[in-house]
């Protein structure tokens, strides 16, 4: 209040903003990657982690380099690679129909929406058997399996984007006339597509996960069956080659969505 | 074409939000509809633009829609309705497209429009790019673009600061000057509604009821803040007004 700065006892307002609002590293994830691995080497290496206890990450390098140089590892990664692309293309498009449809149309919401809730806690696992009778011990069942997996939490991700879509620009929609099929597609999908992308990080990582469970019962080639015979064997190295490629193909995929995300959703604020 | 009201009336459940409401919009004047928050205003605009289904009377449209004209009852939103990931251009193609409207013909259109609100510039600009007034300028380019027999405005300068208020204003007036259109024009500000309404209905506090009509023969073009008539107009409205918004504000806090 006084005009004399210098006032008995004047102090500087404590900050107590900021925080809250987590900003991109780059490569602090790198480093944390490369942290861990070079603790499990050099305790390995010295033997306070015991070779039992974990495989030393060299070694692992080194299967690695040997499945990669007699070919078995595009000879495992071809087939798992189409099992998830068509796996997951079906299970999503059918995912994003259905959750638009819901997310648009009382009935089909008030049917769907609780047989939906039925279906997602269910370890689609513990369905391959029933798969296996339907469509198959071949590529079929594995299709099913993956396709399932990522039906229902594509469907929620959908529906609960599309409830999250602008009414205003839909009534904007229809007071210039705009056709129900231009709705849908120029104002209720761009709208809702931020929700279905993020779903869809969900949806790919547990269509992996499928993946290795539908590989495990009936493929000769795979990655799954790869760990499987290598877990079987107590093979750690080899078992950790295969779990690193699934690591690496859940990065991939994820740095794929990043990508679509930055193209197609550039409007957001 | 004129519009015209035929004693609109309607309850949300057993909320009677308006009664017995029976107006005249003529073709080319515009036509300010006032009142306090809550009366209805944003219900009426729905239902003159067949947005929703009034439960008890008509609105009818009286004589034939305009040559050339591709969406009648046309309206200009308060929060602009603006498609955020399309461009400038790419939200007017948006109300083109569906009456076939594409290429060379659409473009034509486009840029014509945008030359009307001065925004040429900004063709390739995204939403998130530009300032509230310049969003509301796309709007109402849009609003242009499909050749409207009447416009429908929802308060479309009450999202905006006081300045850019008055610079959209003037590009109303000019706009109108230019090619006079028809219009509802839904507002609380009662300057606005003396500077651009040949009429300015005056609605109660809910249930909404046309409590006055107030004319105003000045020209628009001759309209300014100062003006004699236009300042005994107001303080006219203020009064009309300041009873009932009083009696709203005490009603919402018994609620
Ligand atoms: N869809 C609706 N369902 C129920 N009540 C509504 C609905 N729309 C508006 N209302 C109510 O009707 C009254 C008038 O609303 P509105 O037309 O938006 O008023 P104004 O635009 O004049 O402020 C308000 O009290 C509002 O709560
Ligand atoms: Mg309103």
């Amino acid at each position: 209040m006084s005009d004399n700065p210098r006032t008995p006892d004047s102090k500087a307002v404590a900050f107590r903003g900021g925080g809250f609002a987590p900003k991109p590293r780059r490569w602090v994830g790198v480093l944390v990657f490369v942290l861990l691995i070079a603790i499990a080497e050099w305790g390995t290496r010295t033997g306070w982690i015991s070779a039992l206890t974990l495989p030393r990450p060299s070694d692992v390098l080194d299967t690695f380099r040997q499945l990669y140089e007699s070919g078995l590892l595009f000879q495992h990664l071809a087939p798992s690679l189409s099992r998830l692309v068509v796996g997951a293309i079906i299970g999503v498009s059918i995912g994003i129909s259905v959750g638009v449809l819901i997310g648009l149309f009382s009935y089909i919401r008030s049917g769907l929406v609780p047989l939906v809730a039925a279906i997602f806690p269910i370890p689609k696992i513990a369905l391959l058997p029933l798969f296996v009778i339907w469509f198959g011990i071949g590529e079929g069942s594995k299709y099913a399996l993956i396709a399932f997996g990522t039906f229902t939490p594509t469907v929620v991700a959908t529906y609960g984007a599309v409830d999250n879509v602008d009414r205003t620009l839909i009534r904007m929609g229809q007071s210039f006339g705009l056709s129900w099929w231009s709705i849908v597609r120029k104002i209720v999908l761009p709208g809702a597509m931020p929700g279905i992308l993020s779903g869809l990080r969900i949806s790919l990582a547990i269509a992996i996960i499928l993946l290795v469970a539908a590989e495990m019962l009936g493929a000769e080639y795979g990655i799954g069956a790869y760990i499987l015979e290598a877990g079987s064997l107590y093979d750690l190295e080899r078992l950790f080659a295969g779990v690193v490629i699934l690591s690496l193909l859940g990065v991939i995929v994820s740095a794929i969505i990043g990508v679509i995300e930055r193209q197609l959703l550039g409007w957001r604020t | 074409m004129d519009i015209r009201l035929d004693g609109i009336g309607h309850s949300y459940d057993d909320f009677e939000v308006m009664r017995d409401i029976t107006l005249d919009i003529p073709s080319g004047q515009i036509v300010c509809i006032v009142g306090p928050s809550g009366c209805g205003k944003s219900t009426l605009l729905r239902f003159i633009g067949g947005l929703e289904r009034p439960q008890i009377g008509r609105v009818l449209q009286v004589g034939d829609v305009p040559a050339g004209c591709l969406n009648p009852l046309t309206y200009i939103f308060q929060d602009f309705a603006l498609l955020p990931w399309r461009s400038v251009s790419g939200n007017i193609s948006l109300v083109l497209e569906d009456h076939g409207i594409r290429g060379e013909a659409a473009k034509a259109i486009i840029a014509d429009v945008l030359d009307r609100t001065k925004l040429s510039d900004f063709a390739r600009a995204l939403p998130k790019q530009l300032s509230g007034g310049m969003k509301q300028r796309v709007a109402i380019a849009r609003a242009l673009a499909v050749n409207p027999a009447v416009m429908l405005m929802d308060e479309p300068l009450s999202a905006l600061d006081a300045q850019t208020r008055e610079l959209l204003m003037d590009d109303l007036v000019a706009l109108w000057q230019r090619q006079p259109f028809t219009s509802v024009y839904v507002t609380h500000n009662l300057q606005e509604a003396v500077r651009l309404g040949h009429r300015i209905v005056v609605l109660s506090r809910r249930p909404g009821r046309i409590r006055e009509v107030i004319e105003i023969d000045t020209p628009i073009s001759e309209r300014s803040w100062g003006d004699k008539v236009c300042q005994a107009k107001h303080d006219q409205l203020w009064k009309l007004m300041r009873d009932e918004a009083r009696a709203a504000d005490a009603e919402l806090l018994h609620v």
